[in-house]
């Protein structure tokens, strides 16, 4: 009897648990979803790409030791000029297209470079220092494909003992690498600049025509696209700050991240990255 | 700087196979960049051409044409005459023209142009009959260049003219020019003979300095010369303003005489208008050797020029025939002290000028203070060839070579003779020489230059070295002006040898310590609100009074707080933004006009606001620390800038799709937003009902820490301010103190040990007046409901007849909890019981049943 009665059980169970099961496999296959439906109910924003690349560059100097600096993009003029050794009457004061804030001889100008955050940096931290300082400058250029009233730079500043422009040279090649590959091709050109001597510009090779064009629009021709100036800093940038020349050197350079970013990426037209259009966010991920 | 290739062989042995291009990469290397090439924009076949017959054929249009057959040789394959029509009437039949034939070439601002046959006015014309500016040759397009007569003092080009002759040589248009550019420290490259002085340091290649011969057969200055004085009473930092003045007279000229073809086509070439004999050859002059000159009308002048300082209130009219009214600080030309006749270095004056009855000049040729004529240039906006190398520095020593290559020229193609008395007055201080150890270069460089090697360098760009040991006592040439310190003198080892074989590395800096607090929250906003939607955008940092009127902002009191620009890019936009929703609208504006329906957008940027009134910063001399107050004023007047945080929001946030329908942003959606990022940074906002524009009143909210700094606003745009910048309807936004919420980011937080108790829930319904703020019900619930109620959460909101006019219902389910065992129902309700009380005490509240 109670063996009969066991079986029975156990035979009410295993048809139970099979009806179970098919049941819930039918309600599986009821529950399917068409799971190719579009996704979108609230899709990502983006990061400017601008941002992003200079979230990139100052990952890499911090890295490599280095800290990053700030200051205002409303400047007072002896920051931006006086005490990177811009002399009141010199020709290279009138080269940059500076905004002055009236009145004009109230002193203040909207930065014409990140230059002015060497000067703040030495007087605030001392040597030795390493530091970049990214953000926007202002020139008074028309806004067209190829310029902007408002743009980028990356500041770079080492006052140490014993540095040379051979160590300039490495961190602007390594800078280069980072952000164009290892492949990129660089030059360092004598020129001139006010707050460094020796100075120099660094070029990179055209990244339209790699040097090949004579008619390249985006080189004029030469095979190189100008990307920044650099140099020593000047003993009297390290007089302004209170450094001692003897004993400290330093270089410094002040590179376009607008511009890399158009080597970078490929964007053509300036004016895509200021007028805020989302599509032009949309085209970058989260990492440049 | 445009440089003739053929001008600059003339002085350094460029080889024969250097293209231009070729030349302009040596320049490169040396620190002259490359601007461009011109010249070789023409390809064949151009060829000389003689016009055998010529008919002049009215047309419809009232032009009248010329239907020529010009004999080309053999250049077109058949030797038969070539039918071209042409529209100018500077020629006749028996002239000799320059001719393209289909398949040459033009250059045109557009770009190549190939010429081909083409039926035009009733007649094929194949061909074309050049004119200057269509070879690229000058700006002449009044006529075409008659060959017969352009050669006519040049038999040897002339001769070469018989038709069918490839005209591309004859022409010079296989001449190339290299364009530089100069940097201002090296003004004795705003010349072939600084930038051929360049070429032979980049190559090696032998240079000729044109100046050795010219001041070797300029006779010295003495007596009896024209009388010169020079009376600066009023030295610009202590530097006179003239310091040379050397001239020289030639009379009998014939000013009439042409230019020759050769000069021309050099000024033409180097960016410059031929004009007259005279001017021609002054600028020639100028760009050969980079001395500025004048050419005074003898006649004209009196029996001496007196440099002085102007009067004020002085006024003259300059070669461009714009009466100026001159500053005391003006260097000026005068006769005899009293009417001014030229602004020194700048641009000379009317009333002396070379005419067309002149038969006698007084070339001048003076060495000007570089600040003196700077800043007379920039005064009166007058920036010329000649003020452009004065700022930069010009070689003292140049000017008696600069005079007697002038006359040797007016002398040749003007006639006449030249005085042998030169004026030469003044006084040029000796060059400074600079001290340098010879490792001082290896030092700063971080080459190993030996002391051969430095000593070779700065004896090749023209210094006198004396070595002492390691010391070196550096005198250098007179034409470099810029080498004044011992860095200086590095940068000329470095370039001359090479900036190529600077070894690459890296410096070893001490370590630091990652971004800042500040500069890790700013990253975190960003990425979370693109994880939230939102597009990051960046404005120029400019408003006009009408942005903030359309804002319904009171324009006076936003633009004292902020700074406005002398010289914007746009009159209608001179401030700096003190917001930055009021630069963001551009680019919402600008998104919807494309197309975009549903925009969200956010900007981390500066803005202006200042404090008090606008201070004026001080100013200091270069290579000079300020003292501490000084430093601290020039702080004190740069404006403060906090960095601000702008959201905007048009159409949907949750967006239609195959699920249903959108929703459209409200206010609510940005108040999570700053919900979103108070949590991340662990900051505890408030929220409390506020008007102020551009929000609309109703629906607004001031957003403060809990100590009651405000951080900004969020709301809706005021219906108006919608209307005014053609936004899109109920377009949502916030404008919020990034630094402020910064701040009160920075901060460890100590971990509570987790309450592991079971909780107990309990919900209640509180009737309140409708004017009662939600967030104050909860803040009285929580100051009611005591330690042990963990969370407040407002399920429902419900208006209508059960609860009467003017007042709602607020259900909230309140959480309790306790750390050290399980509450009670009792407890629970006891403590329930509390909050409502807190509630009902506070704001009147009424449980519902």
């Amino acid at each position: 009897m109670g063996q009969a009665r066991g079986r029975v059980g156990a035979a009410f169970t295993a048809r139970q648990a099979e009806l179970e099961a098919e049941r819930d496999e039918r309600i599986l296959v009821e529950e399917a979803l068409d799971v190719t439906l579009p996704a979108g109910r609230r899709p990502l924003g983006r990061r400017h790409p601008i941002e992003l690349m200079s979230e990139r560059i100052a990952d890499l100097f911090t890295g490599m030791g280095w800290e990053i600096a700030e200051g205002p993009e409303i400047e007072a003029e002896w920051f931006n000029f006086d005490a990177l050794n811009f002399d009141a009457d010199h020709p290279a004061r009138q080269m940059q297209d500076t905004f002055y804030v009236d009145p004009p001889e109230g002193g203040l100008v909207l930065r014409t470079h990140t230059s002015p955050v060497q000067a703040r940096t030495l007087l605030e931290r001392g040597v030795p220092v390493y530091v970049a300082a990214i953000g926007r400058v202002f020139r008074t250029d028309e806004l067209d494909a190829t310029h902007m009233p408002a743009f980028h730079q990356v500041e770079g500043l080492a006052v140490d003992e014993g540095i040379t422009m051979a160590h300039l040279k490495g961190t602007l090649d390594r800078l280069a690498a980072e952000l164009f590959g290892d492949g990129i091709t660089t030059r360092l050109r004598p020129s001139f600049f006010p707050f460094t001597e020796p100075s120099a510009e660094m070029d990179l090779r055209c990244f339209v025509c790699r040097g090949e064009d004579p008619d390249c629009r985006t080189c004029k021709g030469t095979g190189w696209i100008e990307w920044g100036g650099c140099g020593m800093v000047n003993r009297n940038v390290l007089l302004a700050c209170g450094v001692d020349p003897d004993r400290y050197t330093g270089f410094a350079f002040g590179m376009g991240i607008d511009r890399a970013l158009m080597f970078r990426t490929g964007v053509s037209d300036m004016r895509d990255m200021i007028e805020g259009d989302v599509r032009f966010d949309a085209q970058f991920g989260m990492e440049i | 700087m445009r440089v003739p290739v053929d001008w600059l062989r003339e002085y350094v042995a460029v080889p024969e196979e250097a293209s231009g291009a070729d030349i302009a990469a040596s320049l490169v290397a040396v620190g002259l960049e490359e601007e461009g090439l011109h010249g070789g924009g023409v390809t064949g076949p151009l060829v000389v051409g003689r016009v055998l017959t010529l008919e002049k054929e009215p047309q419809k249009n009232g032009k009248t044409i010329n239907w020529c057959s010009v004999d080309v040789g053999d250049a077109n394959g058949t030797g038969e005459p070539q039918g071209i029509v042409c529209g100018a009437h500077n020629f006749e039949a028996g002239d000799l023209v320059p001719v393209i034939l289909p398949g040459g070439v033009l250059p045109t601002p557009q770009g190549p142009l190939e010429v081909s046959a083409r039926k035009t006015y009733g007649h094929v014309s194949a061909g074309m009959i050049c004119s200057e500016r269509e070879l690229g040759l000058g700006d002449d397009h009044d006529g075409i260049i008659v060959l017969t007569r352009r050669f006519a003092d040049d038999p040897e080009s002339l001769a070469r003219c018989v038709p069918g002759a490839d005209a591309i040589a004859i022409l010079g248009l296989d001449r190339e020019t290299v364009e530089v550019n100069v940097t201002p420290d090296r003004g004795y490259c705003f010349s072939v003979r600084g930038v051929a002085r360049e070429y032979g340091h980049a190559t090696g290649a032998e240079f000729t300095d044109p100046v050795t011969a010219l001041a070797a057969a300029a006779p010295s200055g003495g007596s009896g010369g024209y009388l010169v004085e020079v009376a600066d009473d009023a030295p610009i930092r202590g530097r006179a303003g003239c310091d040379r003045f050397v001239a020289r007279v030639v009379r009998g000229i014939d000013v009439a005489a042409p230019s020759p073809a050769w000069l021309r086509a050099r000024l033409t070439e180097a960016g410059m208008r031929p004009i007259s004999l005279a001017v021609d050859v002054t600028n020639y002059v100028m760009l050969g050797l980079g001395q500025p000159l004048h050419a005074y009308d003898l006649a004209r002048l009196g029996e001496r020029i007196v440099v002085r300082r102007a009067r004020e209130g002085e006024r003259m009219t300059t070669l461009d025939d714009v009466e100026r009214t001159l500053d005391p600080e003006d260097l000026l030309i005068t006769d005899g002290g009293g009417t001014p006749i030229g602004i020194a270095g700048v641009m000379g004056g009317a009333s002396t000028e070379v005419s067309a009855t002149t038969t006698d000049v007084l070339v001048e040729a003076a060495h000007f203070d570089p600040v003196s004529i700077a800043r007379t240039a920039r005064r009166h906006r007058l920036p010329s060839e000649a003020s452009r190398r004065f700022e930069r520095g010009v070689d003292p020593q140049l000017p008696p070579a600069a005079v007697q290559l002038v006359v040797d020229l007016l002398v040749r193609y003007g006639g006449g003779t030249a005085d042998d008395a030169v004026t030469d007055v003044g006084s040029v201080a000796a060059p400074v020489t600079v001290a340098m150890s010879a490792g001082f270069p290896s030092r700063i460089v971080g080459v190993d230059y030996d002391a051969a090697t430095v000593v070779g360098v700065l004896e090749q760009i023209g210094c006198t070295v004396t070595a002492e040991g390691d010391a070196l006592t550096v005198l250098p040439p007179s034409w470099r002006p810029d080498l004044t310190t011992a860095e200086d003198l590095v940068e000329e080892v470095a370039r001359i040898h090479g900036y190529e074989r600077i070894p690459s590395l890296l410096p070893t800096p001490p370590g630091g310590s990652g971004l800042t607090h500040a500069q890790r929250v700013r990253r975190i906003v960003a990425n979370l609100l693109a994880a939230q939607g939102l597009s990051e955008v960046w404005s120029a940092p400019f408003v006009g009074g009408d942005r903030l009127a359309d804002l319904g902002l009171d324009v006076a009191a936003e633009t004292a707080r902020t700074v406005r620009i002398a010289n914007p890019l746009s009159d209608e936009q001179p401030f700096m933004r003190t917001t930055l929703v009021s630069t963001m609208v551009d680019a919402l504006r600008r998104n919807v006009s494309r197309g975009a329906k549903d925009v969200g957008l956010f900007e981390l940027g500066l803005v202006t606001a200042l404090e008090g009134p606008q201070a004026a910063a001080p100013t200091e001399d270069v290579g000079v620390r300020p003292d501490e107050a000084t430093l601290a004023a020039i702080r004190a007047a740069v404006p403060p800038q906090p960095r601000h945080l702008g959201l905007l929001l048009a159409g949907d946030r949750d967006r239609a799709g195959w699920w249903g329908a959108g929703r459209r942003a409200e206010v609510f959606d940005v108040l999570e937003l700053v919900q979103v990022l108070a949590e991340a940074l662990d900051v505890e906002v408030v929220t409390t009902a506020d008007a102020a524009m551009p929000w609309h009143p109703g629906r607004c909210a001031r957003v403060s820490l809990a100590d009651g700094t405000v951080l900004g606003h969020v709301g809706e745009l005021h219906p108006k301010v919608v209307a005014a910048l053609g936004l899109p309807a109920r377009t949502v936004g916030a404008e919020l103190d990034l630094d402020a919420l910064t701040r009160a980011a920075d901060h460890t937080v100590v971990a509570r040990t987790l309450a592991t108790y079971p909780m107990a829930q309990s919900d209640v319904a509180l009737v309140v007046d409708r004017s009662v703020p939600a967030a104050e019900v909860r803040d009285a619930l929580v100051a009611g409901g005591g330690d042990l109620l963990e969370e407040v959460r407002l399920f429902d909101v419900y208006e209508g007849d059960q609860v009467g006019e003017g007042r709602r219902s607020l259900a909230y389910r309140l959480t309790f909890r306790s750390p050290e065992r399980t509450l009670t129902t009792d407890e629970v309700s006891g403590l329930r019981d509390a909050a409502v009380a807190a509630a009902a005490a506070a704001h009147g509240a009424v449980q519902r049943a």
